[in-house]
């Protein structure tokens, strides 16, 4: 008994990325004809990346602002401070950027993504497009997997840039550390496989959670309480991916 | 008026094209039995009518006609073809010459009315703006609601949702249409409104339709065909005059929407007066 139920478990955890699986195999078939609509996934992008801008920006600023504070209080100790700048870009492009982009995202746009088309589907409309002969996978699923899937490096790039004003602002306004020196030293020392860890991440996070989204709504359970199972589970397996596939990249990139 | 054994329209086939086509139909949920050998026909260019009381399976027949679910045993037949054989693009190609109305409308939350009716036409056609413009004005007109083409679903009462999904379901010119339960919650206009909607499609155009409605007055008025299900098969069919006129336990009792006959009122449950003094004093 007590070995049936941990076997029972993985069988069901294996047949469900088994189930993951197919549905992404599917979902990439119907990519090229969803792009062949671009209204549709442009009208995802806005959702997903545009309506996620001013919660990505204001955490950009305060996680950049919080860097340059711990930054310069650990530098200082070294008589370091002039490699403010570069501590703060390089821990903004190659981890933080991405990592929380990827959370913040899967809080905003991905639970919304799953409880959208949960909703979808309880309401009868999924159906009623397969009655009408129109492929959900390629009219609902495809346009906002790709849409995810866009936005999120580009949200992952704004967090970037506004983090590195706010470390500016505290480091070089609040602190006095040297304005030349800061940018200057994040220049010398930021190279282009920095800039790409942190777009490949961003990448590879982007297709988990719109993935993982897109899934969970696809496969609620037409109920409230489905639904709402769903949203929670995309928020939990979307979090958990994130940072399980940002040890595995950062392994690969060092 | 025929009995279970000898489904009325169905031994009348050969007298008009037979359109769908049940034979010895088996479906269970979570091993609960939905149907148990359900044969039934729907007659091109007629208008059938299925009742029963709730629960019956009636949405689920539809769902097993429309190919979005397979059945257990038996065979289903559309258009001569059987479901079981078609491949997917086979079974889309099929619903392209179907319209469904859904009981709630099932209506795009994302699209206005007006491009939740031109969506079907959008998806499978190029025609020109004007003339699409056109077609979808001419089925809102049809159903009333010309005038709400640029209001959001969710700005639509529940009556006129039904109304829009109705309009939706007819804009392709579909040879089949499928309604589910289409005059539950509707006011009396609305409600005499689709009746004359289903009958004059009927009639004008030669559409065959299927009306799934435990609204027994409405299904009089304009079934040719009816078929009445219970315990998972047809225990009666015939016209709906016919269906009055039967001495029949279960029909008489749903005819007359009685609480008393073969099919009970209450969930099976424990003894009543034994519930009631097992409860203990608070």
């Amino acid at each position: 008994m007590s070995a049936a139920l941990p076997d029972a478990h993985l069988a069901r955890s294996v047949r469900k990325l088994g189930a993951v699986a197919v549905f992404f195999y599917r979902l990439l078939a119907q990519c090229v004809p969803a792009l062949a609509r671009p209204r549709l996934v442009v009208s995802q992008i806005y959702n997903a990346g545009a309506r996620s801008l001013v919660i990505i920006m204001l955490s950009g600023l305060f996680v950049g602002m919080v860097l340059a504070l711990q930054g310069f209080d650990l530098l200082q100790r070294f008589g370091s401070e002039d490699a403010l700048g570069t501590a703060t870009a390089l821990a903004l492009l190659k981890e933080l950027s991405p990592v929380i982009t990827a959370l913040l995202f899967a809080g905003r746009a991905g639970t919304s993504l799953t409880s959208e088309i949960g909703l979808m589907r309880a309401t009868d409309q999924l159906t009623a497009m397969e009655m009408m002969a129109v492929d959900p996978m390629r009219y609902v699923a495809a346009p906002r997997f790709l849409g995810g899937v866009i936005a999120m490096p580009l949200l992952a790039t704004v967090f970037s840039i506004i983090g590195l004003f706010g470390g500016q602002l505290v480091g070089v306004q609040l602190m006095g550390v040297d304005r030349g020196s800061f940018w200057s030293q994040m220049q010398n020392a930021v190279g282009l496989k920095d800039v790409m860890e942190g777009v490949v991440k961003s990448a590879v996070f982007g297709i988990a959670c719109s993935l993982i989204a897109v899934y969970e709504g696809y496969h609620a359970e037409p109920t409230a309480a489905g639904v709402g199972l769903a949203t929670t589970r995309t928020v939990v397996a979307s979090s958990v991916l994130i940072l399980l596939l940002d040890y595995v990249l950062t392994a690969c990139f060092i | 008026m025929t009995g279970p054994d000898n489904p009325g329209p169905a031994a009348d086939a050969s007298r008009a094209e037979v359109l769908i086509d049940v034979r010895g139909v088996s479906y269970s949920i979570d091993g609960r039995i939905v149907f148990d050998g359900l044969d039934l026909t729907v007659r091109r260019g007629r208008i059938t009518g299925i009742m029963g009381p709730s629960g019956t399976g009636k949405t689920t027949l539809l769902r097993l006609m429309t190919a979005q679910i397979p059945p257990d045993r038996g065979q289903l037949r559309v258009w001569g073809r059987d479901l079981a054989t078609l491949t997917a693009a086979e079974v889309f190609a099929m619903r392209k010459r179907m319209g469904m109305l859904f009981q709630n409308g099932a209506l795009l939350t994302d699209l206005d009315v007006f491009e939740n009716v031109a969506f079907p036409l959008r998806e499978h056609t190029d025609l020109p703006e004007p003339l699409l413009r056109t077609l979808v004005l001419t089925k809102l007109q049809a159903v009333g609601l010309r005038g709400a083409a640029d209001l959001a679903p969710a700005e639509l009462s529940g009556g006129m949702a039904r109304r829009v999904a109705l309009a939706r379901a007819i804009v392709m010119d579909p040879e089949l249409l499928i309604y589910d339960e289409p005059f539950v919650g509707l006011d009396p206009i609305s409600r005499g409104m689709i009746v004359r909607l289903i009958r004059q499609m009927n009639e004008a155009l030669g559409i065959t339709s299927v009306v799934v409605s435990h609204d027994v007055p409405e299904l009089a008025m304009i079934a040719h065909d009816s078929y009445l299900l219970s315990g998972g098969r047809v225990v009666a069919a015939g016209t709906p005059q016919e269906l009055r006129d039967s001495s029949l336990a279960v029909v008489r009792q749903f005819m007359e929407g009685s609480a008393e006959g073969p099919v009970p009122f209450h969930y099976p449950a424990p003894d009543y007066l034994q519930a009631l003094l097992s409860v203990e004093d608070p």
